[in-house]
Order: C-alpha cells, then structure tokens, then sequence
C-alpha cells in the first residue's frame, strides 16, 4: 500500500467532517497552548531572574558575619564584629581564584543639599567594589587610594539620591552634600541600574572610601562585609573553598561549626530562586500536560466512536480491496493527522497567548525551541498511542460483519 | 466455449453458533463461464448469501474448492483475499455502500486508492471513464445525498467497474428501488454484459429481475436445487418501454 494514498484516504476522511475533526482537535490545541504558554511564562520568569542576578554580578562572592561566641552567649549574626580588615588583606593574598577584593561598611542616613534631603546608604569600600557589584561610573571618577589612606571626604553618589537633593539640570560632580552632618564632595556619579529582582533601588546609593566611612561616620574598627570577584563563575565553587579556608586560618578556627562568617555567592543565590520558579514552572507545566492528556483521551474516544459509526465504510474498504493494515494505517493516520495539526494549532495559540501575557501583564515570557518540540512530539505521539486502539479495533473487523452493519 | 471464471467444487460451509453447527451450504457445484449473467436466487435462508460471501472472498469455505480465474483462493490469507478482491472482483450492493459527503468520482476512484500500482493520474482517467460507462459523467462532482438512488447505484456500479474485475458481485443490486429504476439499473448491467463482456453474478429473489439475466441458479437449504438457461431472456430495455410513466418523468 502507498503512504501517499493512505494519506489521502485519511486526509479525505478527514474532511468529511470538518467540524468534529475541529471538536477533537480542541483538546489538543488547548492542551499544546497551556503547555507553551505555561513553559514561556516559566522561563520568561527564570531568565528575568538569573538576567537580575547576573547584572549584579554572577562572579559575586560575599563574606558576611557569622554568630559567634562569647563566653558561652550566641550572639546574634547582625551585631557580629568579627570581620576585619586583616582578612581582607589575607584574601589578597591567599585565593588564587579571587580577583578583586573590597571591605564593605555600611552607614544609614540623610543626605542633604540646600534645602532637600534622602535618606540613603553610605557604602565605605575600596575602588574595586564598582567593578565587583557590576556597577559603571557614568561620569566623574572612582576615589584614588591615597583618598582611602587619608579619609577623603569624597564619594560616588547614584541616581536616586541624585534626582532627589538636586535641582533639575545641576551637574552633582564637584558638589558638597552633607551626610550626617559631614561634607562630602562628589567625585563621580554611578550609572543607573533600576530596581533588582527584590524590588530594592539599586541607584539609591552613595559609595566612599571605607576609612572614611569606619572612621567619620560609625567610628568602628570592624567591617560588614567581604565583597570579592571569582575568576569566573565556573569557579566559585573553589573561590567559595579557599575563601572559607582563608578566613578559618584568619580566625584561628577549627571546626566548621565555630565558623563566625558567612561565604555566600550570587550564582548560589541565582540556584535558590530559579529552583523556586523551576519548581512553579513544573508544578504550571504538569498540569498543562494533563490537559494534553485528556485531549489526547478526547481523540481516542471520538476515534473509537468513529470506528463503530464507520463500521459499513470499513466494510466497504475491505470489501473492494482494503487489506487490515490499510485500515489500521488509514485510522492512525487519522487520528495522528488530528493531533498533529492540533498540536501545531497549539504552538500558534501558544505563541499568541505568551505575547498577550507578555503584552498586557507585563511578564516576561521566553518561547524555548525545546518547549515547542517537546510540545509537538508529545502530541504526536498522543496521537498514535490513543489512536492506535481504535485502529486496531477497525483492522480486526470482520468485513462480512462490518459490511452488513446497521 | 469461453473459460470458467468461477469453479466451485463440492463447497461446503458451516456456521457455528454456540453449540449447534448451522450447516449453510451443503455441497455446491457451479461453473460460471466468461460474460454469462448469472442470477443466484433463493428465499431468505438457501445459502445464497453465504454462497456469495464465499464468491466474493469475503469468507472461507469450510471444506470444497473455489477457483476464481485459475486462483484456488481456499489457501489464501486475508491479505491475499484483499488483494484477490481488490484485482478481480466488483461488488454491487443493495445499499449502495457510498462513502457520504464525498463526490461520485471519489467513491468511483476508491478501489484504486488500495492498488499502488495505479497513480493518481490514471485513477482519475478511469473513474472518469466508469462514470462515463454508467451514464453520470456529468454528475460525477455531486455527493451522494445530491443524486437519486437509481443515480446512487449507478455511481456504485461504476466503482465495482473501476478495477476492470473479471466478475461483478451484485447482491440484491435493485432491492432497494422502484421497479422503474429496477429496470433501468437491469438495463445498464445487461448492456455491460453484452456490449462490454462483462461476467456478472446476480443474487436476487425476484423472479421477473432473474428473467432479465441469461442463467439462473436456484439455491434451497444450502443446496442447488434447479439451474436452468433464461430461455425466453428479456430485455431490461424493452420492460422499461412497457412500464407506465414513472414520477421522475413527469
């Protein structure tokens, strides 16, 4: 028997009942749409987030302070002081797979200009914190380290605080704003980096030098933070170990238990939140391939019916000549023909319901090669496996039986 | 004397319903020569039905031999019965048997869709031409809820012609139309008979339709109980000169 015919033979079938090969398709379209959609609207989500948290940098290493000890009373991770300028200096010398390193300080209140006044974050750090935050001077310049050694009242100041102490129109650099109460010039201004995947202002930020900010503002010897840069991002792994390793030796430590700092990376970070969205994406996805289920159960049972409706057609097919695989292929066909073009009506209304989403919500939505073949084999696939009872049932017919059917 | 198409030895048949064995054909002899137009008659029950199942290679006999054309088919499986029925065979059947919603020429080219040797081209070159023997040419494009019944039949006569069969299996071809229309489908098989050679078998249980064929076989019981040659053999044409006026004419 020639395919090309039995094609047309199915395709002819097909069309005599232009209507409820559309009913039997639906279950298909809808099920193939919900699973693109669903899939765009997950991985739109994932990117956005791993989008976020590369432009902070994906190559971020972070110390932070860790509970420690004192004679016997935990004290809690925030009030911990155990983070020194020592180890900075230590990690300069000691991680092969650190590139950059920077004290972080941080000192909380209002920045004054004239009449107007923010409040913000005073960040004390050395020069190569811009380059490991993934930050840009749009204009001006970074502080020098002879800034650092002599506590120069100088800083890099964002957008935000920006916008909200000057006028309209002023350049800010070479500016005196006053940050709890002591003059700082501005030196540089950062380029804007909106809001992150947290919904916090990125551009609401002022940068200076950490002795000053330690010294002037806060008047401590401590640091909050330990900002470095791995090599890479395939290497934070190692960067995170020999971090650890540095800071245990720093701090006389021995058991991973007393650990009194924290090693944290972004791209851990990046893990936990895209393994949230993978999972609402599986969770989403699962449900749309249940959909793709009962519509691939919608095909079978109007095959089937189809089957005993056509039973003196089958007759007759094999009556002028049909062999049982004729009818076997010809119902196949049928009903693979029927959720194929379901399925490619699917990816369209997938695709349209992604943009739509995209358009009106304002969600990101990503359409993936993978999601749309994965699509259409699924369904082809439903198509055979639910088309192939009922086919076998018309094969197996009887063409005396079949022919004298009322 | 022109060749057997059709040689049934000692063909037997049974049934088995349950325990009894219902015995449908009980040794039957028949020899159907090229171009004769044989009738097969009998009352509901005499195995004629059965006996064309078996003609029509639709079914196995139980025991006896069947040579259609030189074939022995009783060692034929399915697929070869097919592909037997597909070659040599056309089937004309009470109920016309058309595919609905799917135009005359398409019904007609059926058969040739399950022959991969015949290509689109030719397929459609000779449903044309089976339409054009049965008098529907220009009606080939309508669906069968768009024609006649009598023009429904025709239709169906043309598809058992479109595989050029060395027999056409007619089972109670006019049963299901007036007597007008009944002559004028007679008319059309004794043309094919005579002006094109054509064999046919004719199962049917009027006598005046059986008067139009040229040998009629009568079966009881399972059995041939009489076989007689059509000795004053009407003519379909002339019966529909006879008949008064029918509704269609008026």
């Amino acid at each position: 028997m020639n395919y090309s015919n039995l094609l047309k033979i199915a395709k002819n079938a097909l069309m005599r009942n232009k209507f409820r090969a559309f009913l039997t398709m639906l279950g298909i379209i809808i099920g193939v749409a919900s699973v693109i959609a669903t899939l765009a609207i997950g991985q739109g989500s994932k990117k956005s987030i791993q989008d976020q948290m590369s432009s902070m940098g994906s190559n971020l290493v972070f110390i932070m302070p860790g509970s420690q000890q004192r004679g016997g009373v935990m004290m809690g991770n925030s009030g911990s002081q155990t983070l020194k300028l020592e180890d900075v200096t230590a990690i300069q010398q000691q991680c092969p797979d650190i590139t950059a390193v920077s004290p972080e300080v941080r000192s909380n209140g209002q920045a004054v200009f004239g009449n107007q006044n923010w409040p913000t974050t005073m960040f004390g750090a050395n020069a190569l914190y811009i380059g490991i935050k993934k930050l840009e001077i749009e204009s001006g310049r970074i502080f020098t380290d002879k800034e650092i050694t002599s506590l120069a009242k100088v800083c890099v100041i964002g957008k935000t605080v920006i916008t909200n102490i000057f006028p309209k129109g002023t350049d800010p650099i070479g500016q005196t704003i006053r940050f709890k109460n002591i003059p700082m010039t501005i030196i540089g201004v950062l380029s804007e980096k909106g809001d992150n995947s947290f919904g916090q202002d990125q551009d609401d930020i002022m940068i200076a030098p950490y002795t000053t900010v330690q010294r002037r503002f806060l008047a401590i010897d401590y640091i909050t933070g330990i900002f470095t840069s791995a090599i890479s991002e395939d290497r934070t792994t190692e960067a995170i170990d020999e971090l650890t390793t540095t800071m245990r030796k720093q701090h006389k430590i021995n058991k991973p238990t007393d650990d009194d700092f924290r090693v944290m990376s972004q791209s851990e970070l990046v893990k936990t939140f895209t393994s949230i969205s993978d999972i609402l994406t599986m969770l989403l996805g699962a449900i749309s391939v249940i959909s793709l289920l009962v519509g691939g159960i919608g095909i079978m049972n109007i095959m089937y019916v189809s089957v005993t409706e056509r039973t003196r057609e089958i007759g007759l097919r094999m009556s002028i000549g049909g062999k049982g695989q004729d009818i076997l292929m010809q119902f196949l066909i049928e009903s693979t023909m029927l959720s194929v073009s379901g399925g490619v009506f699917g990816i369209m209304l997938g695709y349209l319901i992604s943009a739509m989403v995209g358009s009106l919500m304002g969600w990101p939505v990503v359409i993936t090669t993978q999601s749309v073949v994965l699509a259409f084999l699924v369904c082809s696939a439903i198509g055979i496996f639910f088309g192939w009872y009922p086919a076998k049932k018309a094969a197996s017919l009887n063409p005396i039986d079949a022919l004298r059917y009322e | 004397m022109n060749h057997a198409i059709i040689e049934v030895i000692n063909l037997k048949k049974d049934f088995f319903v349950g325990d009894v064995t219902v015995r449908a054909l009980k040794g039957i002899n028949i020899q159907i020569r090229e171009g004769e137009f044989v009738a097969i008659m009998g009352a509901s029950g005499s195995g004629k039905s059965t006996m064309l199942n078996i003609l029509g290679c639709l079914d196995k006999p139980s025991s006896g031999e069947y040579k259609l054309d030189g074939i022995s088919v009783s060692e034929l499986n399915r697929n070869e019965l097919a592909e037997l029925r597909n070659k040599k065979l056309g089937f004309v059947f009470q109920s016309y048997n058309l595919l609905s919603r799917t135009s005359a020429l398409e019904n007609v080219e059926l058969p040739l869709f399950y022959n991969s040797k015949v290509k689109a081209r030719e397929r459609k070159e000779r449903a044309i031409a089976a339409l054009e023997s049965v008098g529907l040419a220009d009606r080939m494009h309508h669906m069968p809820n768009q024609l006649s019944g009598g023009q429904q039949q025709r239709v169906a006569i043309a598809r058992s012609l479109v595989n050029d069969p060395v027999v056409i299996l007619a089972d109670e071809a006019t049963g299901n139309l007036d007597s007008r229309t009944s002559y004028e489908i007679m008319e059309l098989f004794q043309r094919l008979n005579t002006d094109k050679g054509k064999t046919i078998v004719f199962v049917t249980h009027e006598p005046d339709i059986a008067r139009l064929t040229s040998r009629n076989i009568i079966f009881r019981d399972g059995l041939v109980v009489k076989e007689q040659m059509v000795e004053d053999r009407l003519s379909a044409a002339d019966m529909l000169k006879s008949l008064p006026l029918g509704d269609h004419e008026i």
